[in-house]
């Protein structure tokens, strides 16, 4: 018996949610009464989960693996969960562990619940709370299955230490040829910027900067915070700015610690995606939009001339406290 | 090419969520249904398939009665066809299950669902469909072309795209960028009109217990009133985001 997670990793590192879903799996070992085993896929040093509560770690070395391949990820995750008699198996919500989950959730004939924003309610029915409806409502399902799939939204339970002593031990997967019938055959990744899946920080901007020539403002202020620049709908569709920065119920979703929102009156679709971000700021003419009834602070007044004055600021803040 | 498409019917995206009988259902009064944007977006990547290539396009639905005028709309959009599965969707496995039922019984060779529906946004049933089919599959997709046999696709991935080969039969996870938003279509009047007489048949669904139940629903705390800080002290807003906030 045991609750398996998938710790994922880019260029050998663990990603911060595989350190939030290893605290995710050891709150549910200790409501079960079991012990956390992490899946490893061509990550380095396993140790690090000890520091979260995983007491095994299961490594997978194989080159066939260096490109991620949902298929063949999924045989290997859904083997070790086997293996290791799970009761659990807990993934994060990236992109890649959202394209994983549902295959190994057929696999072990697991209900599977997604979006999962907190510790299980009870384990016997086992039942969690996911966000439903894009973030609008909650909901409380009950899992009925022998093996249960979660996949935990992130920044929701956060990340605890809570230091074991770990043992790793190689895991050699059986891979077949149907595995690898899908095959990646390029990878564009813009360097140097931070992703908004990964930012702690972001940075969005709505029609309300009046132009895509206006944006160095929103980047400079991104740039001087670490943050990621994000855009509303509108903006992606007139073409002020690409796709991949369209936040919102139909683009990416945002569950960073702070957003901030320039010039976006806060449309119902746009809160929608953005709500699950802890702490949202927004600066805009109109006193009475909308995104001022869902934010934490905010500024009435033109984005293009406060912004810039804000990042002076925050220059001569990082300055004093760095 | 024979493409399914998976539509999902979904409260539109500007409807008040609330829920009835002692939070246990949602509340339909008053809502508009509209096909889910993800599906929609696939659903005119399949009427370029099927304008461009010769393919066919039948679209499915799990649903009751009250889902047809949500497959009629698909219908005056542009497919041949459509399928209804007789049953109230409970789970996303039960829903993955009738959906890869009706993908095998009717020999598809490309089948394109959204990545996820904005009502329960479960983002399972594709991944599931195609672990049931043991077809190949791509969540998340931006681009699809195909040539024969073989399917070339773009995926999202966090910070960028990955461009993918893979084969037919496959599983698509659709959304925006599979079509541009300027190329969504208004059904016109010629294509509602031949809609009313286009099939749609309605098969019962394949048995199956749930694997999962929504037991109760909640709606999110009310929040507490917005600070609002003057443009003339920033400092302050760099001060409650420092020590109050605790984010920069």
């Amino acid at each position: 018996m045991s609750v398996v997670l998938y710790a994922e990793s880019s260029d050998g590192k663990f990603k911060k949610v595989a350190l939030e879903v290893a605290s995710y799996a050891k709150a549910v070992a200790d409501a079960l009464g079991t012990q956390v085993t992490a899946v490893t896929i061509n990550a380095s040093d396993a140790s690090e989960l000890g520091k979260y509560g995983v007491n095994k770690v299961l490594q997978v070395q194989n080159d066939a693996l260096q490109a991620f391949n949902a298929k063949a990820y999924a045989d290997v995750i859904q083997q070790a969960a086997r293996q290791e008699g799970a009761q659990v198996v807990v993934f994060s919500s990236s992109t890649d562990s959202l394209y994983v989950a549902p295959l190994v959730a057929v696999a072990l004939e697991a209900g599977m619940a997604s979006n999962v924003v907190a510790a299980p309610v009870s384990t016997a029915p086992f039942q969690v709370k996911r966000s439903a409806f894009s973030q609008k409502a909650f909901n409380y399902t009950t899992i009925n299955t022998a093996v249960k799939v979660l996949s935990i939204s992130k920044n929701s339970f956060g990340i605890h230490e809570n230091a074991t002593s770990v043992t790793a031990e190689a895991f050699a997967p059986q891979l077949n040829e149907g595995d690898f019938a899908t095959k990646v055959a390029a990878v564009e990744k813009a360097s140097g910027q931070v992703s908004i899946a990964d930012a702690d920080i972001v940075v969005s901007g709505g029609r309300g900067l009046k132009g895509p020539e206006n944006w160095h403002i929103l980047e400079d202020l991104a740039t001087t915070l670490g943050a990621a620049t994000a855009c509303s709908k509108p903006v992606s569709d007139i073409g002020w700015r690409p796709h991949s920065e369209h936040v919102g119920q139909t683009g990416k979703p945002v569950a960073s610690n702070l957003y901030i929102a320039l010039g976006i009156s806060g449309a119902i679709q746009h809160i929608a995606g953005i709500n699950a971000s802890k702490v949202k700021v927004v600066i805009n003419t109109d006193s009475e939009a909308p995104f001022f009834k869902v934010a934490d602070y905010g500024i009435v007044g033109d984005a293009l001339e406060i912004v810039p004055r804000l990042t002076q600021k925050l220059k001569e803040f990082k300055a004093q406290n760095s | 090419m024979k493409i399914l498409v998976c539509i999902s019917h979904v409260p539109d995206t500007t409807s008040k969520i609330n829920f009835v009988n002692g939070d246990t259902e949602f509340d339909t009064n008053g809502v508009q249904y509209v096909i889910n944007p993800n599906d929609e977006f696939g659903l005119t990547r399949a009427i370029w398939f099927q304008e461009q290539q010769g393919a066919k396009v039948t679209v499915v639905n799990v649903g009751g009665p009250d889902t047809e005028a949500t497959l009629r709309k698909a219908l005056a959009i542009g497919a041949d066809d459509a399928i209804r599965v007789n049953a109230v969707p409970m789970d996303g496995f039960f829903v993955a299950q009738q959906l890869a039922e009706v993908a095998k019984n009717g020999g598809y060779d490309l089948i394109i669902c959204g990545k996820e529906s904005l009502d329960y946004n479960g983002g399972m049933v594709p991944g599931m469909m195609a672990g049931l089919l043991g077809y190949n599959f791509v969540n998340a997709c931006t681009e699809l072309t195909v040539e024969g046999t073989q399917a070339k696709a773009a995926r999202e991935i966090d910070g960028g795209k990955e461009v993918i080969a893979t084969a037919l039969p496959l599983v698509v996870g659709g959304q925006k960028g599979i079509v541009e938003e300027k190329d969504l279509r208004i059904p016109n009047m010629r294509g509602i009109m031949t809609a009313r007489t286009k099939p749609l048949s309605v098969v019962e669904p394949v048995g199956g217990d749930d694997k999962t139940k929504a037991v109760k629903f909640e709606k999110p705390a009310p929040k507490s009133a917005v600070k609002m800080v003057s443009p003339d002290n920033l400092d302050e807003l760099i001060n409650l985001l420092h020590n109050e906030a605790k984010v920069i």
